[in-house]
């Protein structure tokens, strides 16, 4: 049962992963489509981008919705996408981007 | 919404939802009306303009500048700006570089400094099209950006809530600070729009 | 070109919600004076989430997640703040804070008083 409060946040024994990826690791999003309460988008699943920078660790988004605690805590990336490279037809710059976060466990290495 | 009938408006589904949540919240002791009354003036009181001095004060102060790139909390916190639990990162435009804020997936946005954001930044139109055709969206605000200027879209998805540090216009040399607000508006910081001199 | 009708599992796979890439018409520059009980719902919000300190009874995350399970086409015609009261009192029944029954005696209770 859930309990209706959340305690005041103490840092638990279950450690964050270690930050697996370095800003200028190309990196792919996993094309996967589970369910339950996602931050990764769709139109950026499958695709390959850049990382631009390390955010910080923070909860887990799909746990918290799930009214649980967020762990692990996962490291976040801003991740860099060309957007000739998310939309076949884009017309604009080839240099135009579009800047995502993304956490650890949806990327993978190139 | 309901008809204007005069005085009286019978509650929506939803206002009788708000209603009803914020009595039975305070009679289980939860919150108070008084909690209610001040979360809201609080919220009111936040507005484009504190962004706006924010912007500013980076026009005129280069070494407030690079604190605000680095840590754009930290730098609202050093001009009395209270902004709890909002975690600023903040683009700059250059010569080269426009950046624009969106959120796809719901419409975050730097609340606790900007305010609330406007009916059309929550839209389906601006959510679905910013990420893939900004410059068409751009260009029905009325900004035309040549293709030797690259778009940066941020698209906040996670806990950073994003404002772009706009260019700072010619013809603005000796202005004050807050002449120079003046001319910072809440689409400049959103991304959408580039300040112009009145 | 041909438009695919998507099947339940494309349905599945795209929340409604994720709309990012997906074509749709001309921004229009809407704006309005947010009325007392929208500000009233984004209060709650602040409070019940604790950003001000003091207790903390929902998160970010589950707002967003009851948003996110609103059926399609009610998500696209509630406005803003009416998504945002039925995902807090959704997370309130969630929680525990409040039950089904004891929000309908209240529905019932302030519709008698007129």
């Amino acid at each position: 049962m859930a309990s209706a409060t959340i305690a005041s946040a103490t840092v638990r024994a279950q450690d964050a992963p270690a930050p697996r990826f370095a800003v200028g690791d190309r990196v792919r999003v996993r094309a996967t489509y589970p369910l339950g309460h996602i931050r990764t988008p769709f139109y950026v699943r499958g695709r390959s981008g850049v990382i631009e920078r390390l955010c910080g660790v923070f909860g887990n988004p799909e746990e918290l919705a799930q009214m649980r605690s967020g762990e692990p805590r996962q490291p976040l990336y801003r991740v860099r996408f060309l957007q000739r490279d998310l939309w076949p037809d884009y017309a604009g710059s080839p240099d135009d981007v579009v800047e995502v976060e993304i956490y650890q466990h949806w990327l993978e290495p190139v | 919404m309901s008809e204007d009938r005069g005085t009286y408006q019978p509650l929506t589904y939803f206002q009788l939802m708000e209603v009803s949540l914020r009595e039975l919240l305070v009679e289980k002791g939860i919150l108070s009306d008084a909690e209610v009354n001040a979360a809201v003036e609080d919220m009111r009181a936040r507005g484009p303009e504190r962004g706006a001095k924010v912007v500013a004060r980076a026009w005129t102060d280069p070494a407030f500048k690079a604190r605000l790139l680095a840590d754009g909390t930290r730098a609202c916190e050093e001009m009395g700006l209270d902004v709890p639990a909002l975690r600023l990162v903040v683009v700059e435009n250059t010569p080269e570089v426009h950046n624009a804020i969106v959120c796809t997936l719901c419409s975050c946005y730097p609340r606790m400094l900007l305010g609330l954001p406007p009916d059309w930044y929550k839209s389906r139109e601006y959510r679905s099209r910013m990420v893939r055709e900004p410059r068409a969206v751009l260009a029905e605000f009325g900004l035309v950006l040549p293709d030797s200027v690259r778009i940066r879209v941020h698209d906040s998805t996670a806990d950073m809530r994003y404002m772009v540090l706009p260019m700072r216009p010619a013809g603005t040399e000796g202005w004050s600070e807050e002449r120079l607000a003046s001319i910072v508006t809440r689409d400049c910081m959103i991304g959408v729009a580039v300040p112009r001199l009145p | 070109m041909s438009e695919k009708v998507p099947s339940p599992a494309d349905l599945l796979r795209r929340g409604h919600h994720d709309m990012g890439g997906l074509p749709a018409g001309r921004v229009e520059r809407r704006e309005h004076d947010y009325a007392e009980w929208e500000r009233r719902v984004d209060a709650l919000m602040v409070l019940l989430s604790g950003i001000r300190g003091g207790r903390r009874l929902m998160t970010v995350d589950e707002l967003r997640k009851n948003i996110e399970a609103l059926p399609p086409e009610a998500y696209d015609r509630m406005s803003y703040y009416e998504r945002w009261i039925v995902s807090i009192m959704q997370t309130m029944i969630q929680r525990g804070v409040i039950t089904t029954e004891e929000l309908g005696r209240k529905m019932e209770e302030i519709a008698r008083r007129g």
